[in-house]
Parts: structure tokens; C-alpha cells; sequence
């Protein structure tokens, strides 16, 4: 392979001389994407999805992890399992539906079958095998390392890979804080998936997901309908948006932005864009919230919002409503991204009904912003064809600060491409 | 249905296929020339605006998630947010163009008519590929004494995935 890392940095990276610069190539450059494969996808915990996806034994979700087809699956004792989607004779997809509930998989190429478990239970014309031919010798294959933290599966095909908890570092904090407006601690994915591409690198979403800076031009008609819902989007002084938030490293790349609520949350903050209808049933969300949690743990999950990036590619937006978004790049310029609506599992049909219609005043292909956030990295994508002329992109913003930085700082950014920039480098 | 209702009002003339399409037809001018506030004119008070996701497409919104799921507040910040410049997803804007087809009507009853149609909507833009929407409507009409109205107007994707067509940015 091509030296990349030897040709030039792919940051550059000195506090002393208040200098973070990020080179364009790692965006843009095919090179960049064929050594992420190996030295940051396959050296990850990779998001592989939600308990709640597959309630039942036999119930099946079919899906890519880190490029591996999988098959996201409970099996007969109740256990969550991850099996690698490749028939252990020719190599062909054993399940080719999105979801459903299996007694087993079945390949059709040739007939053999397996169970719940992957254990392999039929072979057409056995006896033509040799006699040392042992069924047990072919279960389905598995992700080398499965794990799950409060209901979130991740897979790892780095099997010395550290355990996920101590992986995840501070990113456990705000999960915690996602799962928490639950009562009963069940979070749900809720039916209805987002499924789209982008054409942009797909670090481009990981900066834009949790980027506030961008909040006021890129999303200029979303603030507008705010505004126009009656809620005050005005930023105070010194500030760029309408509330107070700071970036923070977590550790291990990742980060997040945590800001002081202003749009609105199921959980439980009411705003004017609910209707007075919805008000006395949001008070009793926040009530339960703040007697099982206390007045500063409960103030904190009902009052601020949260964008977390959990290195590499997953984020979890807790804002208007909550979103879970996975993302896998299948060409330098070009990102299939997966987007999810999470809830309490136990919400009334009316606050369910309450979460999805606030999600779509901001989130997804067809809301307010996001299709604003896709023209955004498209165009950064189209503009980086100029990378060998125009090489650097400038990522400084709080760089000079002591303390405190701003959700609207670069802080969070220069966590992600730091802990990216180290894995490569790690690998070269 | 039920045999015992009594008739409360004398039948209403039956609305037949070729007005139902006229009145797609200029529905679709009208949609493919930007002229948004000419669509919002054909919509009822009461109208709703829906696109399901890919893989829900049978799905209500009170309990899935969609990609649109507007009522007439939201049809009018939607109108009103395309109109101004700094939605970016559409400005400039696309060109599209939109073949109407498979029209069929399912009934009618209190003024309402169901309607089904097949769709492709082309759509164009300079810094993008061009894109196909492939799918159904599926309507409720009104008949007025100003002519046909639209109560419901739902848009249900045959991908099965957006993938590649990216956003649904405009009113498809």
C-alpha cells in the first residue's frame, strides 16, 4: 500500500503555536478510507444495535457491522447474538430479509440449515461427505467480541480489544443519562427507520453531528420556526446560539456537546411547540423524573440536551427527541447512515406520539435541518476535489481557553480526529 | 357498512376518474413550477401531509417513525421555510418533474374520495445526481362547491431504502 502517512500529517497538532490543522486528504483521498477499514473500523467497538430490536427468541435483524453482513439476532435461551451472515459452505447470505422472527437460517444454495443458536442441523446428502465430516465443525461464525452497555450492542473484530465499559470511558455518563428518562431504565427503538445516503466522507457526519457552531447558518429556517412556535431563540450576549453548552473529551475519542435545553424535550421540558394540551402531561414526565432521580440528576436529564459521538461512528442525538445514527462509509465520498427514533419503552401512546412528531421538526431526510446538514457536507465534499491545492482546514476555535469550552469551541472535533489521527498512525 | 344508517343527506354527484386527474395533474403543475402557495390553496384545513419510512410503509405516525408527518401547521412552516432562501437543501432549487399515472378511485362517501395513483418524480439539481422517486399516492379528496380539495395526501416510497436519493427536501 501507498505510504500515506509518510507523505505529509494528516494533522497537525501544536498547542504551543495555537496550530490544529486537519488535511483535506484524510476526506478526500481513497487511500485514507482503504487503511481506516483495517487500522479504526476493525480496531473498534462498532455499534450493532438495540435489545429492544430483537425482543424475542428468533427474532432477526440483518444489517452491515464494520462492512460485515450480520445477523443481529435472540436466540433459543433469550441471549442476543451476533452471527456472521455467510453460509459456512460457499460463503452465501444465510438470512436475506431485514427482519422478522426465524426458526432458524436456512441457505438456499445448497440446503444447508441452522439453527436459532447457528448451530448447523442439515446438510442435504450427508453421507456423501467424508467419514471425519462433523456438523459441529460449521456453526454459524460469530463477531470475535459482542458486548452490550444499558441496552446498546456493540461488536468488535479485534478480539484483544479492551472490554467495552472501559472502552466507552466517559461516553458511559451520557448514555446513562439517555437511558435514565426511562423508568424503568428500558429504552425502545421505535418502528419506522431513516435510511439514506450521504455523498461526503464520513467524518464529515461525525463533525457535523455534534458541531453547534454551524447551528446558525446552516439551520437559519429551522431557528425561524422556532421562533415562529414562540420560543425565544434570541442568544444572549457573548453567546452564538440561544443557550449555554459546553464540549467535552470522554476519553478514548470520544466527546460531546452538553447544553442547557431551549427547543424543548419529551423528557421532560415543555415548550410552546407541544400546545397547552401536552403540558400537564409533560409536568408528570418531569415529576416521576425528579422523584426517582432527585432534583440535580433529574434537572440535568429533563434540562440539557446531548450529542455524543461514540468513536467511531455512532451518534446519539438527545435534543428535540432522541435519535440513534450509525454510519459506514462504502466509498471515500459516500456514506450510507442508519437513523433511529429511541423512547421509554413504557411512554403512553400520547407522549410516543409526542417524541416521533418532535423528532421530525429537526431530525431526518425529510425534517428541517437535516437535509440542510446533508447539503452542508455535500458541499464540503465537492470543494474538497481541491484538496492538493488547498490542504488544510483550520480547527481551532477554543483552542486558546484555559478552562470551559463552548459547544460552539472545536474542542469535541479535535477530540475525535486526534484519537483517529493515533489509530492510524498506530497502524502505519 | 352498516344497513340500518339512514341516508342523512340526499348523495352528492359522484366525482368520476377524468376530473380526479385534471385535478392531479394541476396539482403536479403546479408542485413542479414552485408554486407553493398555489398548492397550499388546494389543501382542506384539516389536511395532512405524510411519507412513512422504507421499511414501515403500512405505519401510522402516532407510533412509527416517518419521514414527513405534517398537519396543516407544519404543511404552512414547511411552504413557508422552501420559500426562503436559507434552506439550502433547496436553494438553488430542484427541478422536477413529476408522470401521474395508475389513477383509481375507492370509494366515496360524506363528500370524501379515496384516491390511489402511481408516481415517478424526477428530480434535477446541478451539484447532485439526477434522482427518481418511485411510489404511490394515496388521497383523500373533498368535493367542494370550489371543486376537489385534498384532505390526505400521503407519499409512500417503493425503495426500500432512501439510500441514494438522499433527502426528501421538497414536497414530493
Amino acid at each position: 500500500m501507498d505510504d500515506i502517512a509518510n507523505r505529509e500529517p494528516f494533522i497537525v497538532d501544536e498547542p504551543e503555536t495555537m496550530t490544529f490543522r486537519l488535511n483535506r486528504r484524510t476526506l478526500a483521498d481513497p487511500a485514507v478510507l482503504e487503511r481506516e477499514r483495517t487500522a479504526v473500523f476493525d480496531r473498534c467497538w462498532i455499534y450493532a444495535g438495540h435489545e429492544s430490536e430483537v425482543p424475542e427468541p428468533g427474532d432477526f435483524r440483518t444489517r452491515k457491522v464494520a462492512g460485515r453482513p450480520v445477523i443481529f439476532t435472540r436466540n433459543s435461551k433469550g441471549e442476543v447474538k451476533l452471527f456472521l451472515n455467510t453460509c459456512r459452505h460457499r460463503g452465501a447470505m444465510v438470512c436475506r430479509e431485514a427482519a422478522g422472527n426465524a426458526r432458524g437460517f436456512y441457505c438456499f444454495y445448497h440446503g444447508w440449515t441452522y439453527d436459532r443458536d447457528g448451530a448447523l442441523v442439515g446438510v442435504p446428502g450427508e453421507d456423501s461427505y467424508p467419514p471425519d465430516f462433523d456438523k459441529a465443525r460449521f456453526p454459524l461464525a460469530e463477531a470475535p467480541r459482542v458486548d452490550s452497555y444499558r441496552g446498546f450492542w456493540f461488536a468488535s473484530f479485534d478480539p484483544g480489544i479492551a472490554p467495552l465499559e472501559t472502552w466507552l470511558a466517559g461516553a458511559t455518563e451520557y448514555l446513562d443519562l439517555v437511558v435514565d428518562q426511562s423508568p424503568s431504565g428500558r429504552m425502545q427503538i421505535i418502528q419506522g427507520t431513516q435510511e439514506y445516503d450521504i455523498r461526503a466522507n464520513w467524518k464529515l457526519l461525525v463533525e457535523n453531528s455534534f458541531d453547534d457552531y454551524h447551528l446558525a447558518s446552516t439551520h437559519a429556517t429551522w431557528l425561524t420556526y422556532m421562533k415562529d412556535a414562540g420560543v425565544n431563540v434570541r442568544p444572549p450576549k457573548g453567546l452564538l446560539l440561544p443557550s449555554h453548552g459546553v464540549g467535552k473529551d470522554l476519553g478514548n475519542g470520544h466527546a460531546v456537546i452538553d447544553n442547557v435545553n431551549f427547543r424543548g424535550r419529551p423528557v421532560a421540558r415543555w415548550i410552546s411547540i407541544y400546545g397547552e394540551d401536552a403540558k400537564a402531561e409533560i409536568e408528570s414526565i418531569r415529576a416521576e423524573v425528579f422523584a426517582r432521580l432527585g432534583e440535580e440528576r433529574g434537572a440535568r436529564v429533563c434540562d440539557t440536551n446531548r450529542n455524543l459521538v461514540i468513536f467511531p461512528n455512532l451518534v446519539i442525538n438527545d435534543g428535540s427527541s432522541v435519535t440513534v445514527r450509525a454510519f459506514w462509509p462504502e466509498e471515500v465520498d459516500r456514506m450510507k447512515v442508519t437513523a433511529w427514533a429511541l423512547g421509554p419503552a413504557e411512554e403512553s401512546e400520547s407522549a410516543r406520539a409526542r417524541r416521533l412528531d418532535s423528532f421530525l421538526t429537526f431530525y431526518g431526510p425529510g425534517g428541517f435541518a437535516t437535509p440542510d446538514d446533508v447539503e452542508a457536507l455535500e458541499a464540503v465534499q465537492q470543494g474538497l476535489a481541491t484538496w492538493r491545492e488547498v490542504p488544510w482546514s483550520e480547527m481551532t476555535r477554543g483552542l486558546d481557553k484555559k478552562g470551559e469550552q463552548l459547544n460552539t469551541d472545536e474542542l469535541h472535533l479535535r477530540t475525535f480526529w486526534r484519537r483517529w489521527n493515533r489509530m492510524m498512525a498506530d497502524a502505519a | 357498512m352498516n344497513a340500518t344508517r339512514a341516508p342523512a343527506t340526499k348523495a352528492a354527484p359522484a366525482v368520476g376518474r377524468a376530473e380526479v386527474e385534471d385535478f392531479l395533474y394541476a396539482e403536479a403543475d403546479l408542485l413542479d413550477s414552485w408554486d407553493l402557495d398555489g398548492w397550499l390553496a388546494l389543501l382542506t384545513e384539516d389536511a395532512t401531509y405524510r411519507v412513512p419510512s422504507n421499511d414501515a410503509p403500512d405505519s401510522e405516525p402516532r407510533t412509527a417513525l416517518f419521514l414527513i408527518a405534517d398537519d396543516m401547521n407544519r404543511i404552512r412552516a414547511r411552504i413557508k421555510r422552501l420559500k426562503n432562501a436559507h434552506a439550502h437543501a433547496e436553494s438553488p432549487r430542484s427541478r422536477t418533474r413529476r408522470l401521474i399515472t395508475n389513477v383509481r378511485l375507492h370509494g366515496q362517501e360524506d363528500g370524501l374520495v379515496r384516491v390511489t395513483a402511481n408516481f415517478v418524480v424526477y428530480r434535477f439539481r446541478r451539484i447532485q445526481t439526477t434522482r427518481e422517486y418511485v411510489g404511490r399516492y394515496e388521497y383523500t379528496l373533498r368535493a367542494t362547491a370550489d371543486g376537489l380539495r385534498i384532505k390526505d395526501r400521503r407519499a409512500v416510497l417503493d425503495s426500500t431504502a432512501l439510500g441514494e436519493l438522499g433527502a426528501v427536501s421538497f414536497i414530493l
